[in-house]
């Protein structure tokens, strides 16, 4: 536990519907040492996002969370309650969101929406916070930011939105920012900016950064380690360079169909379409999820458990055939 | 874990209640009260303004005192309560289809113009749906039946011109955006006319909402009715109308409530009925909303 | 915010305009207003001195103009029945129309609110069905007949409340009850529904993760956004309570401004009627102006550029 920023062993989020229970999140193992970046990718509804948000405690109380290790800014909450996890946001963990236009409530000052936190959770007075929201609106990049406070929210673009919410995030000086897609909702232009000063930010404060993202060209440019999503589980997790260099898991292998190399991917780039679908989540799922859509796949593919593999240090890869895809 | 409540997957109470089972009682309801209305002649045992002042004021079958020939007792007059009550329906029913069939066809077509034109012609008319909304309803209604008579057509032309406000606002909304969909755009460019555009392509895609309006609107007239003929203003003695019912029990409060119980309770089961089957249609047809 | 407010405010006035032609005009529809005072079975000469008398026989734009000019200064003509000035009998009355409106809406918004926004943050809980039952059973029950019920239950049988009249204040606890309940369900349903779109809002779940408790989300940032569509029917609703009044005042006893209206129809007193639909009318418009000037206030978008 000694420089982990994030420990999670077995995340498991079921949500109940029309149909039957979802498990959107199968058994998921993430870590993050402190001050890393790691990105998590995968195509919409594979549970990348759900996983950040139970992280943080926010899913709707209908969606059942187990792990069998959670331990989050050196504290260990597997036996978590919803009081301590209360207690650590907005100030060991913070989180930024997709929409920028939607995140901040729009019938009050931007001054109060940053500074309504850490007022109460460090009894600062109204000047101390207000000094500290400058702070950060400076540091975010918003020009002349005293004068921004008594502002509401609808006289600023969609860029300037979501400089103010990571400035809010950043108010209790957490250890851990999550980032949901960022930048999905920015015009290519703005979405360069604001990765830029996420990547600044992260090395200027030492935070560690969970991104998540479906942008290939963002994981080439800021990630340390990637963590590939399929189906609610990990499919494969490498550092950055490894991944692009050396993919092991047939389903990476896809995404990086032109073999992208960090550096040259262009930022914006989508997760190239792989032929198939997903496999419905709803029920128990047998075998490999990815195997219908799988070039590698045989008869052993129906099989539980799927194995997983260290191929190297720090490399995990799950897969039946990771020995035939990695040859 | 978290405590925040966002709307689920499965579908809220209030839309399962109001949807199909909603549909399914209050259709049910209501499709046997029409029924008792319709067969009101075989059904109702006695002549409902008959008087007999030798059996007034007799007790519903759960009294002692109670006569077989009168299920549900007799009124201040004799009259057989169970026959008042069942040509009662027929007096809800029908005025409330009366008035829909007026207030409907003056809101849907000044929506359809307001919606479909826009500009000067929409200014004009939600100017008048304004003003209209600001009149105090039930007082207009009680000086415009009282001026112009006391007569079911006066009640049914009266409430028809008051009530069309609902019909247009909603047709109005439907119309705005139906009309920049494609296939309206497409009669355009092939030169339909305007009245062809507006009643026989845009009117017929708004049925269900207008069903929706129609159901909600009819259990508005339903109780206005009530209201107006219990302040003596509405329909005329004798007709058996609930409210007028209730009015007349109203002397008899202390001994004989179920006077006033009997009635009341018709109206409000019958108003259930159309509330639920018109919520019930409107969660239905409607964009998926609580 | 001021090109909103003026546009607004011409509507307003335009509004109030037409409202006072057509309370005039109404008094026409029965096509000679003075054999109505005189009744039908009235003799001729009567009804021509009436005519004179009130100023009928003149055009009738220039009786509407003298009428609305009258109006203006505060004066609303004579009362036909009373003989005096109807200013002096609506004063007398309007009172108990205020009291009970006010205290009604008041009660209304203490349970609809509450409830409409515990019903929100748990939907399909226990709460939110009792809430689904009091909102259904309260629109299709008549509230003449609800309030002639509650005599009968508690007037008569357990003779704890006065049934009639507004001697005591007492005397409201029934009226009050019985339009209160007439209010509830869509003050109730508009609250549950905001609450519940407000509450699925981004913002909301940003403010949690800022590490706010669930009090402050919900008061701070839920319901002042919630409570955005509420203002309009808030407004709307208090309007109907005061002009709705009517049956009940007529149920209960009271002698209110509905109370007034009704039996002044019934003597043809027709200067207090068409003052009382006039004053009912433009505290309409009062109303929901008032709203959206109050919604403008509250939400900052509606303000313009600030």
């Amino acid at each position: 536990m000694t420089d982990m920023m994030l420990d999670i062993k077995n995340l498991q989020v079921s949500i109940p519907t029309d149909r039957g229970t979802l498990n959107a999140v199968r058994g998921v193992d993430l870590s993050i040492s402190a001050g890393k970046t790691l990105c998590l990718v995968g195509e919409s509804g594979c549970g990348k996002s759900l996983t950040a948000t139970a992280i943080i405690g926010l899913l709707p109380r209908y969606a059942k969370v187990t792990t069998e290790r959670f331990a989050m800014a050196g504290q260990d909450l597997t036996a978590r309650t919803e009081a301590r996890l209360a207690k650590m946001r907005g100030r060991d963990v913070a989180m930024i969101f997709q929409d920028p236009t939607s995140t901040l409530n729009p019938t009050l000052t931007i001054g109060r929406q940053l500074t309504e936190g850490v007022m109460r959770a460090e009894r600062l007075s109204r000047k101390e916070a207000d000094a500290r929201a400058i702070e950060m609106l400076d540091r975010v990049g918003i020009a002349n930011p005293a004068a921004r406070l008594v502002q509401y929210p609808h006289g600023f673009s969609g860029g300037q939105r979501q400089r103010i919410m990571i400035a809010s995030a950043l108010m209790g000086r957490p250890k851990l920012l999550i980032a949901d897609e960022p930048t999905t909702a920015l015009d290519v232009t703005i979405q360069a900016q604001i990765l830029a000063l996420l990547d600044e930010l992260q090395s200027d404060l030492g935070l560690s950064l969970l991104l998540i993202t479906h942008d290939l060209g963002v994981v080439a440019s800021i990630a340390d380690e990637v963590a590939v999503m399929y189906a609610g589980r990990i499919a494969e997790r490498a550092p950055v360079k490894d991944l692009f260099r050396a993919p092991q898991h047939p389903y990476t292998r896809g995404l990086l169909a032109a073999i992208p190399v960090p550096g040259q991917t262009p930022r914006g780039s989508e997760l190239p379409a792989i032929p198939g679908r997903v496999p419905g989540l709803v029920g128990p799922l047998k075998g490999c999820a990815f195997r219908d859509r799988c070039s590698f796949a045989g008869e052993i593919c129906g099989q539980d458990p799927v194995p997983g593999h260290a191929p190297a240090p720090g490399r995990f890869v799950e897969c039946h055939k990771a020995a035939e895809v990695a040859a | 874990m978290s405590e925040i409540p966002v709307e689920t997957a499965r579908p809220g109470l209030w839309r399962k209640m109001r949807g199909n089972t909603g549909v399914l009682i209050g259709g049910t309801l209501l499709a046997l009260i029409v029924l008792i209305a319709i067969l009101a002649p075989v059904l109702a045992p006695h002549d409902p303004i008959a008087q007999d002042l030798t059996r007034r004021l007799l007790p519903p079958f759960w009294h002692d005192r109670s006569v077989p020939e009168h299920l549900l007792g007799t009124d201040h007059l004799g009259r057989d309560y169970l026959s008042r009550l069942i040509y009662g329906a027929r007096v809800s029913l029908g005025v409330g289809l009366g008035v829909i069939l007026v207030s409907g066809a003056i809101g849907i077509t000044l929506g359809l113009l307001a919606g479909y034109f826009g500009g000067k012609v929409d200014m004009l008319i939600s100017f008048a749906i304004t003003t209209r909304l600001s009149l105090p309803i039930v007082l207009v209604a009680l000086a415009a039946v009282a001026l112009g008579g006391a007569s079911l057509t006066t009640l049914i032309t009266v409430l028809g011109l008051l009530l069309w406000d609902r019909f247009a606002v909603v047709t109005r909304a439907a119309a705005q955006s139906l009309r920049h969909q494609e296939f309206i755009t497409g009669l355009r460019a092939i030169g339909a006319s305007r009245a062809r555009i507006l009643f026989l392509e845009i009117l017929p895609n708004m049925r269900a909402t207008i069903l929706v309006v129609v159901s909600l609107e009819v259990a508005n007239v339903i109780l206005l009715e009530a209201a107006l003929s219990f302040l003596g203003l509405g329909v005329r003695p004798p007709t058996p109308s609930w409210g007028l019912m209730i009015s007349e029990g109203r002397d008899n409060i202390l001994f004989d409530p179920w006077l006033i119980a009997l009635p009341g309770s018709a109206l409000c089961l019958l108003v259930l009925a159309v509330n639920l089957f018109g919520d019930g249609l409107r969660d239905i047809t409607g964009p998926a909303r609580k | 915010m001021l090109p909103f407010l003026s546009k607004r405010l011409l509507v307003a006035l335009l509004v109030c305009v037409t409202v006072s032609a057509l309370s005039f005009g109404l008094m026409f529809l029965s096509g000679d207003p003075a054999i109505a005072i005189a009744g039908s079975g009235g003799r001729a000469e009567d009804a021509e001195a009436i005519r004179v008398a009130y100023g009928f026989d003149r055009p009738l734009i220039v009786q509407y103009l003298d009428w609305i000019g009258s109006a203006l200064t505060g004066d609303l003509g004579q009362s036909i029945y009373f003989n005096v000035p109807v200013t002096e009998i609506i004063g007398n009355r309007v009172g108990v129309t205020l009291t009970l409106g006010f205290v009604s809406f008041i009660v209304a918004l203490a349970i609809a609110v509450p409830l409409g926004v515990a019903a929100a943050l748990r939907p399909n809980g226990w709460i939110d069905r009792i809430a689904l039952v009091i909102a259904v059973s309260g629109q299709a029950i008549p509230s003449f007949w609800l309030g002639l019920m509650t005599i009968v239950v508690f007037g008569v049988w357990y003779g704890m409340v006065p049934i009639s009249g507004a001697e005591s204040w007492q005397g409201y606890i029934l009226p009050v009850i019985v339009l209160s309940y007439y209010a509830i369900p869509e003050l109730m349903r508009i609250t549950r529904s905001g609450m519940i779109d407000v509450l699925a809002t981004d913002y909301v779940r940003a403010a949690r993760a800022k590490g706010l408790p669930m009090h402050l989300v919900i008061t701070r940032h839920a319901l002042r956004n919630a409570i955005l569509p509420l203002v309009s029917l808030a407004a709307v609703q208090l309007g109907q309570l005061l002009s709705g009044s009517i049956v009940i005042e007529s149920v209960f006893a009271l002698n209110g401004l509905g109370r007034l209206a009704w039996e002044s129809l019934l003597r043809s007193d027709l200067p207090v009627v068409q003052a009382i639909i006039l004053i009912l009318s433009l505290l309409y418009v009062v109303l929901t102006t008032l709203a959206d000037v109050l919604n403008a206030t509250l939400d900052p978008r509606l303000r313009g550029a600030s």
